[in-house]
């Protein structure tokens, strides 16, 4: 037994030494493209359905997808592979990921790169701006392929607003009418009507750019590594403070980190939620009440709101093998030629409408419009409109995030949100501690990126 | 150390001895020295830069608000667990050597959640504290108590000492009722003779008698406490809420896992191995008074 | 005892005696409370296990059996549950296989290479035996929650990753199984080892034929700690398996239940912590005296 499994072992060590050795390409083999992805069922099943559809439309590469745990596990395990010289070809990484990945120069190729070496054409100017603004450099090339996108949007009980008296078709526009409609749900029995998902991409990043205030310094860190966190700011202090008095007063409630909170509306809990527009699916399956979908809210006052959401999900990025480089042509093309197939028209509509991912293109979105698919599937296209509200011109503080160590950085001020709503520091306070915290990642991550 | 009488040779000890040897030098010598190494260097995730920064990791961690919490924390959680654990398990211990009558059901009835998986366990308590689908956690609730322990610290900490001492009662038990066992019945016959009351009798006799066995006991607790009770705390709170149930040994994961900052976790790593080896130089200091008795 | 026929003339005695009695009345009652306490969460799971999702969901929590125990044990072994919320089932019974295998695995190669090393260090002389064996000590010393991170790059260097001997072969190192086993070999007599010179014995046939014989309770005691701490591992399996088909129950089912969702298929989640703690229960409870004998000698 003891001999099995130290063979076992020792087959381990020469079957690794020799796939390191095994030359790229055999003759007349399709050439493997390793794609390590991160989404659960069902739509981890749908998007290697759209792998299949790749490898069954051409004999040259075959793509194999694989799942390797949730997002952040997946990054880890990437980058793990990497520095054993076993990266693979493609990784999905979450939209936080972006400015690891785009600091790790030599570990990644960008896409603009990749196209221009291998002859492949993707029209980018198709794409919605918020998402290319989101994975593209300063200077406007892409620095990855923007795949499975999503916004966050406000989902209400419309059943419960009938009995609390309120106007089902009409969700308040902005905060303090949302406050106010929420006192009536709880009026008429809700005992916590008010909840939200993903706190810190809601409350703060979202609610950053909407009313167009910066969430760090130098672009919210697109100009550079030495950003600084600018959440210390009256705006959201004010609405974190909101927060903190309405879940002391019983009209919100924190319902944990990241998407804890997603079965909270489905189950009759709460009657409002913000929540990621792929909750869509699983409030479709679960509510057995009337439900609507509606933009975000905002404060009036606030000159420039509202301007668009941001988005959050993944895109896919082209790793190197390892430190030492090492991939053919031959297959940075399979992987150049797989991107391509993801922004065919059909391929990126047929996405969209099986998961409730944004589309990828300003075109795609009118296709799809053009089908009725949007009259059958009402509030389908809510996520879609808040993503071109504002006229759809990003600015500075509406197009995206890119600091480094930002997971845990969205973690920081999750953890400070519930220092605050356990009772022990006020707004203020909470973006004092989540600024002070958050810099001292931001600093670490510029020093370890910087040779 | 070594028999008297022995057989020759000196290839085939060290043939039996290599499976051991290379498993131990590959898995704890390597890893072991690379945390050391790594804890002077400053490198990304991505293995593409790094600098030798020397202590400064070291300097960072002592620093850091973070990891002082988390020391705090682990020494609140460890000592509570322990407590909790070894109190439980004396009291039990003590009926269960005086109802003589029906003690090896009880043994087999208390001893089984040893067997159980500290996560496991983490699950079990959480099906009964849950806020909303919990027996106990919801009639909390009822009482007006606002009971949610993924939201309020101290309860988060209750819970998961609750949840790691459970299993640990049944440990402790075992080695509490061999200890009373061993005590020779005369002792206790004289000593009930001369009138003393049974609780003067438990203090005054007894417990000077289970001291060795409770000292022992402390410190296998402690070490369970600190080390294996990771799946307790990654199961039922992930540290949270606010870090208000971080240990030291979580934080090392969080860091070096979640967070990729190498450098600090990999210092974190060597100042718990010294704690480590700490500890089990008092232990095995101990032991060597009991072998040697 | 007291002989009764004084026992019923002394009153001090007779005192003494109703005392006694009351304090085992007493001694039932605490034990019982503890057996109670002790009970309770398994009770709960168990009865929580044979009803549907929403009564969980709701919060109705079932002190009685429901009817849905044969259709709720199916759906987690098969295939984990029903797949309502979008959690990555992983079936039960691929769960426990895994356990079972990474388990037994552990525990025989862990008593397999320490009864080589114990027997090297003990009936044998060469030079380096006692530098071996502090240095097999020590790694009592470096539990893997200390050096995480750079033995799971170990093991990424390795390609061990997403494998049954990745699970296995780096806890198989065993200190406290080497010394225990040193302990014992110790205590066997010299007189063995002469008749066997005498007779003409090698040492390998010593090992098979008088060691290995001799060590056969405490191999069967060690056997049932060393499968419970198996089958209990945690970190490491979370660290090194991202298969599902890999997944061991203990870790999978801190993976179903994610943050505690109100929503979890919490039947299946029961079941299935009821099929993850049965056969390491069950174990201690019918190996009993091993287990007592390896634990206390064990943990010297």
């Amino acid at each position: 037994m003891l001999r099995r499994t130290l063979a076992k072992g020792a087959i381990g060590l020469t079957t690794a030494a020799m796939v390191a050795g095994r030359p790229a390409a055999a003759q007349g083999a399709p050439v493997e493209i390793q794609f390590w992805h991160g989404l659960t069922q069902p739509l981890g099943g749908m998007l290697e359905q759209v792998a299949a559809g790749f490898n069954e439309s051409q004999q040259r590469y075959r793509v194999n997808a694989s799942y390797r745990g949730g997002y952040s596990e997946t990054m880890v395990a990437a980058i793990a592979a990497f520095r054993a010289n076993n990266a693979p070809h493609i990784v999905q990484m979450f939209e936080v990921g972006t400015a690891t990945m785009m600091a790790a120069s030599r570990a990644t190729k960008p896409v603009w790169e990749l196209l221009q070496q291998t002859g492949v054409k993707i029209d980018f100017e198709d794409v919605l701006a918020g998402v290319r603004g989101y994975y593209s450099l300063p200077d406007g090339r892409m620095a990855s392929m923007p795949f499975n996108s999503s916004t966050s949007v406000s989902f209400y009980n419309k059943d419960a607003f009938r009995k609390a008296g309120l106007d089902p078709e009409a969700f308040p526009r902005t905060w303090p009418a949302v406050a106010e409609a929420a006192r009536k749900l709880k009026a008429a029995g809700i005992a916590t009507p008010m909840t939200t998902s993903w706190p810190t991409w809601l409350m703060v990043e979202q609610f950053s750019a909407i009313h167009d205030i910066p969430l760090a310094t130098k672009g919210n860190g697109f100009g550079g590594l030495d950003a600084e966190l600018a959440i210390n700011n009256p705006v959201l202090a004010r609405h974190l403070q909101n927060l903190i008095d309405w879940h002391k007063e019983g009209l919100f409630r924190y319902g944990g980190r990241d998407n804890a909170a997603d079965g909270l509306l489905p189950a009759g809990e709460c009657a409002i939620t913000f929540a990621s527009s792929g909750t869509r699916a699983r409030i479709l399956r679960e509510a057995k009440f009337d439900w609507g979908t509606a933009m975000l809210p905002y404060y009036d006052d606030v000159p420039k709101a509202p301007l668009n959401s941001i988005i959050g999900g993944a895109s896919l990025w082209a790793m190197n093998k390892g430190p030492s480089g090492g991939r053919s042509e031959e297959e940075w093309k399979g992987v150049a030629e797989f991107f391509a197939w993801l922004a065919k028209p059909d391929v990126a509509a047929k996405w969209h409408m099986d998961t409730g991912y944004l589309p990828l293109t300003r075109s795609g979105y009118e296709q799809v419009k053009a089908s009725g698919f949007y009259k059958q599937n009402v509030g389908a296209d809510v996520p879609i409109e808040q993503m071109l509200r504002g006229g759809g011109v990003l600015t500075e503080n509406s197009r995206g995030v890119r600091l480094g160590g930002f997971p845990e950085i969205r973690n920081i001020i999750q953890e400070e949100m519930e220092r605050a709503f356990q009772g022990q520091q006020d707004a203020k306070a909470l973006l004092e501690n989540a600024t002070r915290r958050g810099n001292v990642v931001l600093r670490n991550f510029e020093r370890a990126n910087r040779a | 150390m070594r028999k008297a009488v022995i057989f020759k040779g000196k290839l085939l000890p060290l043939l039996l001895m290599l499976p051991q040897l290379v498993i131990t030098g590959i898995f704890f010598f390597w890893p072991a020295g690379q945390a050391i190494w790594s804890s002077l260097l400053r490198e990304d995730a991505f293995g593409l830069n790094r600098s030798f920064v020397g202590l400064e990791n070291f300097a960072e961690v002592v620093a850091d608000p973070t990891w002082r919490d988390a020391a705090a924390n682990t020494a609140l959680f460890s000592f509570s667990v322990a407590v909790l654990a070894l109190a439980a398990a004396l009291l039990l211990a003590v009926q269960a050597d005086k109802a003589i009558r029906g003690s090896g059901a009880y043994k087999t009835l208390l001893i089984w959640p040893y067997a159980v998986a500290p996560a496991i366990a983490a699950v079990l308590w959480l099906f009964l504290f849950h806020p909303q689908i919990g027996l106990i956690g919801r009639a909390l609730n009822a009482a007006q108590l606002a009971w949610d322990y993924r939201l309020n610290g101290g309860q988060a900490m209750t819970l998961v000492i609750i949840a790691s001492a459970w299993k640990q009662v049944s440990y402790n038990f075992i080695f509490f009722l061999a200890g009373l066992q061993s005590i020779p019945r005369a002792v206790l016959e004289a000593a009930s003779i001369d009138g003393a009351r049974p609780m003067r009798r438990f203090w005054t006799i007894i417990f000077p008698l289970l001291s060795p066995t409770s000292f022992f006991l402390l410190t296998v607790n402690l070490v369970y406490a600190f080390f294996d009770t990771f799946g307790v705390i990654h199961a039922l709170t992930q540290g949270g809420p606010a870090k208000a149930t971080e240990t030291l040994i979580y934080k090392v994961y969080v860091d070096g896992v979640e967070n990729l900052n190498l450098g600090a976790s990999a210092a974190q790593s060597v100042i718990l191995m010294a704690i480590v080896i700490a500890v089990t130089a008092a232990q095995f200091r101990l032991i060597e008074r009991k072998v040697h008795y | 005892m007291a002989d009764s026929a004084t026992a019923a003339t002394d009153p001090a005695l007779r005192a003494s005696q109703a005392r006694q009695r009351r304090g085992r009345w007493m001694a039932h009652g605490i034990l019982l409370l503890g057996v109670i306490i002790f009970a309770l969460p398994i009770w709960i799971t168990l009865v929580g296990s044979t009803h549907d999702a929403n009564t969980i969901g709701r919060g109705e929590v079932p002190l009685w059996f429901g009817g849905q125990a044969v259709e709720n044990y199916i759906s987690a072994w098969t295939r984990g549950g029903e797949g309502m919320r979008s959690t990555r089932a992983v079936p039960a019974g691929t769960m426990l296989w895994n356990s079972a295998v990474m388990a037994t695995l552990i525990a025989v190669g862990k008593i397999a290479i320490s009864l080589l090393s114990a027997y090297a260090v003990v009936f044998f002389s060469f030079p380096g035996r006692m530098f071996f064996f502090w240095m097999i000590f020590i790694t009592l010393m470096l539990p893997v929650e200390v050096r995480i991170i750079p033995t799971f790059q170990v093991m990424v260097d390795l390609n061990l990753t997403d494998s049954m001997a990745g699970l296995v072969i780096p806890v198989i190192a065993s200190a406290t199984a080497t010394l225990l086993f040193r302990q014992f070999f110790l205590t066997i007599p010299d007189e063995y080892v002469e008749a066997a010179k005498i007779d003409g014995a090698g040492p390998l046939r010593f090992f098979w034929d008088v060691v290995l014989p001799l060590s056969r309770t405490n191999i069967a005691a060690l056997f049932v700690i060393l499968f419970i701490y198996g089958w209990n591992q945690y970190l490491w399996p979370l660290l090194i398996i991202t298969d599902t088909s890999l997944e061991t129950i203990v870790v999978g089912l801190s993976k179903m239940i994610g943050r505690g969702d109100a929503q979890n298929e919490w039947n299946a989640i029961m079941a299935t912590a009821i099929l993850a703690l049965l056969p390491p229960v069950a174990v201690v409870i019918l190996m009993q005296r091993w287990f007592v004998k390896g634990l206390t000698e064990t943990e010297k």
